[in-house]
């Protein structure tokens, strides 16, 4: 140990301060995490098993994994849209553009499944057209995955803009010069400089789109079987007073957290390093 | 980097992105966020005020706005308690801690509230002692705000930390070098570089928590007039058909909050300013 910094606090200040801090997030954070198991497995295996491969169950997972499989490519693409846009150039507007994009986090899900009703519900702008044509929208899976793409909006993009601006457009303009046309300068330079961000993006926004709630609860109708998603068949299963299976379904989405969390801290390092590097070689140029 | 015109960009691709982003940003986001405001004005101005204001309307606000600024705030000392030791302090299961610190957010919001609702209802491991010392947390307005401090916490942790990781100790040391004694550092030297950021944080805690709804559905019990947020109010009028009176307190909400958080964008850039002038 190296003889104490001015810069270092008291022994018992660090001790408290530390000893509060892990209470607090052992008690507040840990704790309710563990309770999702303790309370799934309340009632032995077989219980928790069976909750899982009941019929609805599996429809909620299958249209949970439906949903994703549609909501996080379609704002993955616009991330990387968007991203190019706002990083490459500079426009009148762009700030404003910046903000729109994160708009959807600051509305309510609750708000963000009203809208969806709103235009595509029998009393909707689009409902009378999308009834003569005999498509239903709200409280059936086109409705559930439209609240899900409106509320992962930002996802993606969030994670790639800062990275691309901090990146600079070196690389790429060497490319261009060299005579790469722009498809592939963005998929031999942009895309591999970018893939960790990108991961980190795609791995948030699909956490959200499986387990969002609000919103899709608005538009689901909650038809057990068709339009329940794991969450929302987690809410019926608490609802019905089914407390060991509620809990074993929502224990497969605390799985999903924990693999997202990994997956999270292994993007952000490597992200960190790519920045390393590229700050480095810049300081080499110079 | 040098502000440049698309045109002087020599990198392509401008129109071909700036359609995508517009057209889907459009399409995904403004289009539908319209149809709100256009949906309660056609209350007219009476009725819009008649149901923005009732008393059941006006309880869910204190409630909702109440504990989120509550919570917010809850979450700016916890926050910044939690960032502080985990930058500064080394021990056991730090990166641990730090795991778990975002956990409220990747967990969804129904695992979050049947979780606290377990921990702290009257047969909960937390909830039946809190209840025996004359607490109710579950089913009552403590359990909002148990909930929304939850939701709200990595928000606080994750805007402070970087600025706590890039800040430049040979300040603190030059502190005190000069006799500033630890406390003063702290306070003079550390607390103003940190504030704007907190603040970032605190901002992010409280629009969160003001439109959540999947954690507090659970764990508040949702008694009108008592335990009622107003995002519930809200589907409780969607359910009930009453679409008009929905996007009214949509309207409100949206509008609230959206002040309520360029006020604070204002106070930030303002402390900012403060900062760099000090």
């Amino acid at each position: 140990m190296s003889a104490p910094r001015v810069t270092e606090d008291a022994r018992w200040v660090r001790w408290t301060l530390t000893g509060t801090t892990l209470a607090f997030l052992a008690l507040f954070v840990l704790l309710p995490t563990a309770a999702v198991f303790h309370e799934a497995l309340s009632q032995g295996w077989r219980v928790f098993a069976l909750a899982l491969v009941d019929p609805d169950a599996l429809s909620a997972v299958k249209l949970t994994l439906l949903t994703a499989a549609i909501a996080v490519p379609l704002n993955t693409a616009f991330g990387l849209a968007a991203a190019w846009c706002v990083t490459r150039f500079r426009f009148p507007g762009r700030n404003v553009l910046v903000t729109l994009i994160d708009l959807p986090f600051g509305v309510s899900p609750v708000i963000s499944g009203m809208m969806i009703v709103l235009l595509f519900g029998t009393k909707g702008l689009l409902g009378p057209w999308l009834a003569a044509h005999g498509l239903r929208v709200v409280f059936a899976v086109p409705g559930i995955v439209i609240a899900t793409v409106f509320v992962t909006f930002p996802f993606v993009a969030r994670e790639i803009i800062p990275f691309l601006e901090a990146q600079g457009t070196e690389e790429e303009e060497a490319a261009h010069v060299l005579g790469a046309s722009g498809w592939q300068l963005f998929l031999r330079v942009t895309l591999p400089n970018a893939k960790w961000p990108i991961l980190y993006g795609v791995i948030l926004c699909n956490a959200r789109a499986m387990g969002e709630f609000g919103a899709v609860s608005v538009v689901s109708g909650h038809v057990r079987g068709v339009t329940n998603t794991i969450p929302l068949h987690v809410e019926i299963l608490h609802g019905e007073y089914q407390f060991a299976a509620a809990f074993a379904v929502a224990s497969l989405l605390v799985l999903l957290a924990g693999v997202t969390l990994v997956v999270k801290r292994a993007a952000e390092w490597k992200t960190h390093a790519a920045l390393s590097a590229t700050r480095a070689a810049m300081r080499e140029q110079r | 980097m040098a502000m440049r015109r698309p045109s002087e960009s020599v990198l392509p691709g401008f129109g071909l992105s700036m359609g995508i982003t517009v057209a889907y940003l459009g399409l995904v986001v403004l289009i539908p966020l319209s149809t709100i405001f256009l949906r309660s004005s056609s209350l007219g101005w009476s009725g819009f005020w008649q149901v923005v204001t009732s008393p059941r309307a006006l309880a869910s606000y204190r409630l909702s706005f109440g504990a989120s600024l509550l919570a917010a705030a809850a979450n700016l000392v916890f926050g910044v308690l939690v960032a502080w030791v985990l930058v500064r302090y080394r021990f056991p299961l730090r990166s641990l801690a730090d795991a778990v610190v975002d956990l409220p957010f990747a967990l969804p919001t129904a695992v979050s509230g049947i979780a606290l609702t377990a921990v702290y209802s009257r047969t909960g491991v937390l909830g039946g002692p809190l209840e025996r010392l004359g607490l109710q947390v579950a089913f009552a307005p403590p359990g909002v705000l148990v909930a929304l401090v939850f939701i709200g916490l990595p928000f606080v942790v994750r805007s402070v930390q970087p600025v706590l990781q890039e800040l430049d100790r040979e300040m603190e040391e030059a502190a005190a070098v000069l006799g500033a004694t630890r406390w003063q550092t702290v306070r003079r030297v550390v607390v103003p570089e940190v504030v704007p950021a907190a603040l970032t944080g605190f901002a992010l805690a409280f629009a969160r928590a003001l439109g959540e709804y999947g954690s507090v559905v659970f764990i508040s019990g949702n008694m009108p007039l008592r335990t009622e947020i107003t995002p519930l109010l809200i589907m409780t009028k969607l359910e009930q058909f009453d679409y008009a009176g929905a996007t009214a307190l949509a309207a409100v909400m949206l509008v609230v909050s959206f002040v309520l958080l360029l006020a604070l964008n204002r106070l930030q850039a303002w402390t900012r300013a403060r900062a760099g002038m000090a």
